[in-house]
């Protein structure tokens, strides 16, 4: 198991490695630079702000610069546009803020979705099926950019019950409209995905054995079934878990949070090349995370499965 | 706040002498109106603000912070007149090249330390130091202060710059050139002044809140990047006294939509309103929905360069495209802001700008269609040999509306193929200004309230010229308006030229169409670069 994890770990490095040059000459590939804007600047001015920035070098030696600069002082350079702050003052900023709303959608997403799940498939073909099955596929076709302005209209100016937006250090009132838009999608995917594979458990025979041998209901569906079931549910769920911290680009567009995900859009526009990669790298370092974790969970939720 | 701790609030904070001048005074000064007694102003903003260092920032976000943070040596007043700041007032020599300021004696920064001329210096000569590298350094160069140009290049030494501090009260600039609307330009953020121990205790991270000293109405107290900033006011503010607003809150709300709810659920007292819903929201809200010029313009450029279709070489062409655009029905169906027509590059609300009686603005529009269709089949184009290009904007719903409304009616009345593509921005400026184009889309709003702002655009030396339009005459009338007395006819002759040679298709001119409070008193609408003061507004009590 230990020898699993510290293989993983080192097939993580390079992955990075790799992921930082495919970003960094993608990014640099693209059109227009960090500096183009239509107050065309002066060449003088413009070979100044370069050099500034270290964008005068070949790109082979700025990307040396940067990598060195990452291992050995942990710092991913200052930002293109705003002055007074570097990657590691908007990441600190930003992150927390993320990682705050993002789990706690990813929590109401898992909760909420495997209960649905589990209802509808112990209680198959019943009227309880049918509400989950289509609460779920209701839930499922509103993506957070539609509900973002639903819920606005509805909480903020219909009602008057919630603020618009922003964050206040993360009160309660400024999370839930956020936590509902990013949720909503995902309790769909994980009640279907939940139910059909519950209800492939409970058909299978070492069920009908537990059910022979005269076990209560109860205790077949969360001693023995419940396990098994969710193992296509945590492979769906390592994604997600990445996804509502990345995806979550429309929920601070819509409600103002001040999270990570407008810093990430907003620095690919306006090529702020150190934001964009320190950003990428933080992203791409969580899912090779989020990754082993996930595979590590299996081998707890399947006992056939050893490393 | 219930009705009987309120009562027991205000008289706490007036014995303990906690209150503010806002408190105390209950009604407006002049006016005579109840003023309300939480004077809070919040607007809302669709980007993060770049900086509020002011000789860095670059955006209009950030330069609205700017204005309220700091003080310069001239003010605009709600008309966009010139009103004293922290200098008094200035002389000048006699051929207009040297201005001596005298700055106030009361004026002080937030620490409470004086202002002086120094502190311009300082800052004047950090906007042209090579080493600070400010995108906005050019703005030293446009003002024509001697050795702008040579320092910014770092072929002189930054004390060769034209600015000297006579006395701590007395400031003497030298212009390497006569610029008739040089004063103007001491309103623009980056000639304020800049606390010289300050910026070099703290480097870069000098304008953070809890490092800031500035010289303005206000200082800055709260900021959450991509959520919000907050400025007070600024005790230390020599004219303290008269500034009712005790704070200003800028949220930042990328959606205009979401913006444009949260302002009618009463989050915020201004926002701007999206195209197209104007007229609903005026007639809804006949007291809020306010609209008013501006200073910039919307325009479609040819591709005059080498690398432009030999079509557009004949200005007959061009002139037929311009015609044949009914500009009422993008300003009115599309727009719907109140934007006025455009039929010359200059807005008519520019100070001092003359509208001349161009053809194309007095015909009807089917006397135009019809003078189109003329000038296209005299250049040799028709059902048989068909007129074909592309044309690019940058990405934008409104942009889209725009040019599938243009491509629309050149189609339907002459017959023209034209193919639309649309780019992300700097992908857009990086083709547009590689002349990777046959037409684009174009905007321009003034960086001072005269018109050489637009006009020095289609001169043949303008870097901001991507159709690379050229004209010996353009070139000579704009050269004589930087030191005339009188620029009207000089202005006049030049858009007459434009408007005959049609190197651009003038479409509209900005409005501000906003959603304003009505409890907001005194918004500068008259003030067409909007350039506003927290410090000149109030709020009404409801």
């Amino acid at each position: 198991m230990l020898s699993y994890v510290l293989r993983r770990i080192l097939v993580a490095i390079p992955t990075i490695l790799l992921l930082i040059v495919a970003s960094f000459f993608l990014m640099h590939l693209a059109p227009g630079g960090p500096f183009t804007s239509e107050r065309k600047l002066p060449p003088e001015v413009l070979a100044n702000l370069e050099a500034a920035y270290g964008l005068d070098q070949p790109l082979w030696k700025q990307l040396w610069d940067y990598l060195t600069n990452i291992v050995l002082h942990f710092d991913f350079g200052p930002s293109f546009r705003y002055k007074d702050r570097d990657v590691n003052d908007i990441i600190a900023q930003g992150f927390p803020i993320s990682l705050t709303y993002g789990s706690l959608s990813f929590l109401v997403a898992s909760v909420v979705g495997i209960s649905l799940g589990i209802t509808a498939a112990i209680r198959h073909n019943s009227w309880w099926d049918y509400s989950a099955v289509s609460l779920g596929i209701a839930a499922q076709a509103l993506p957070n950019f539609i509900m973002g302005p639903i819920l606005i209209l509805t909480f903020t100016l219909w009602l008057g019950w919630l603020p618009g937006g922003g964050w206040n250090g993360g009160q309660w009132e400024y999370l839930v409209m956020p936590v509902i838009a990013l949720s909503t999608s995902y309790i769909g995917s994980v009640a279907r995905i939940t139910r059909s594979s519950m209800l492939e458990t409970l058909n299978s025979n070492f069920i009908r054995t537990a059910r022979a041998k005269g076990l209560p209901d109860r205790t077949v569906i969360w001693r023995h079934a419940l396990k098994p079931s969710l193992l296509p549910v945590i492979s769906y769920l390592g994604p997600v878990f990445v996804y509502v911290l990345t995806g979550s680009v429309f929920v601070d567009l819509y409600f103002s949070t001040g999270g990570l995900g407008q810093s990430y859009v907003s620095s690919a526009l306006s090529r702020d090349y150190a934001v964009l990669l320190g950003v990428t790298i933080l992203y791409g370092g969580l899912t090779v995370i989020v990754n082993l974790i996930t595979d590590l969970a299996y081998a707890w939720f399947d006992p056939k499965i050893r490393y | 706040m219930n009705r009987i701790t309120k009562p027991l609030v205000a008289a706490l904070l007036a014995t303990s002498g906690l209150t503010s001048a806002a408190l105390a005074q209950q009604t407006h000064p002049e006016t005579g109106e109840a003023l309300a007694e939480d004077q809070t102003f919040t607007y809302r903003v669709l980007d993060e603000h770049s900086s509020v260092d002011p000789q860095v920032v670059e955006d209009v976000t950030g330069s609205e912070l700017v204005r309220d943070l700091f003080e310069g040596l001239m003010n605009q007043d709600e008309e966009g007149n010139l009103v004293p700041g922290v200098a008094t007032g200035y002389e000048t020599n006699d051929d207009n090249t040297v201005y001596t300021f005298t700055l106030r004696e009361d004026a002080k920064w937030s620490n409470g330390e004086p202002v002086t001329a120094a502190d311009f210096v300082f800052a004047w000569q950090r906007a042209v130091n090579p080493e600070l590298s400010s995108p906005y350094a050019w703005f030293m160069e446009l003002m024509s202060i001697e050795n702008a140009a040579a320092i910014i290049a770092g072929e002189r030494p930054i004390e060769d710059l034209g600015v000297k501090a006579v006395d701590d009260r007395t400031l003497e600039v030298t212009l390497s050139e006569p610029l008739p609307y040089f004063p103007q330009m001491t309103t623009h953020s980056t000639t304020f002044p800049a606390p010289q121990k300050v910026v070099e205790e703290f480097g870069d991270e000098w304008t953070r809140p809890e490092n800031i000293v500035s010289n303005g109405a206000y200082i800055l107290t709260e900021h959450l990047p991509q959520e919000r900033s907050v400025r007070e006011r600024n005790e230390m503010y020599w004219d303290n006294e008269n500034t009712i607003i005790d704070r200003t809150i800028a949220l930042v709300i990328n959606d205009e939509n979401v913006a444009l709810t949260r302002y009618l659920a009463g989050e915020l007292d201004r926002t701007e309103i999206p195209a197209g819903q104007y007229p609903r929201l005026k007639e809804e809200h006949p007291e809020e929905a306010v609209s008013f010029p501006r200073l910039c313009n919307y325009y479609y450029t040819f591709n005059l360069s080498e690398s432009g279709p030999e079509a557009f070489k004949d200005p007959n062409v061009r002139k037929a495209l311009s015609l044949a655009v009914d500009r009422k029905i993008i300003t009115e169906n599309i727009m719907a802001g109140g934007q006025p027509e455009a039929y010359t590059f200059t807005p008519a609300a520019t100070a001092g700008f003359e509208v001349p009686q161009v053809d194309i603005a007095s015909m009807t529009q089917p006397e135009r269609d019809e003078k189109a269709r003329e000038l296209l089949a005299e250049a040799g184009y028709g059902p048989d040999n068909p007129l074909e290009f592309s044309m690019m904007y940058n990405t934008s719903d409104d942009h889209k509306k725009v040019a599938v409304a243009l491509s629309q009616m050149w189609k339907q009345k002459l017959g023209v193929q034209a193919e639309l593509g649309n780019m992300e921005w700097k992908v857009f400026l990086e083709e547009r200004g590689n002349q990777n184009f046959d037409l684009a889309r174009g905007a321009w709003c003034g960086d001072y309230n005269e018109a050489s702002t637009f006009l020095d655009l289609l001169t043949t030396m303008s870097g901001y010229n991507d159709g690379k339009y050229s004209n010996e005459r353009v070139d000579e009338l704009m050269a004589q308006a930087k030191t005339a007395d009188d620029t009207g006819p000089l202005y006049t002759e030049v858009e007459e030229i434009l408007a005959d040679e049609t190197p651009v298709i003038p479409i509209y001119h900005y409005a501000g169409v906003y959603m304003l409070d009505s409890d907001v008193g005194n918004w500068p609408v008259n003030n067409v670069e909007q350039n506003w003061y927290s410090k000149n507004l109030y709020k009404i009590a409801e």
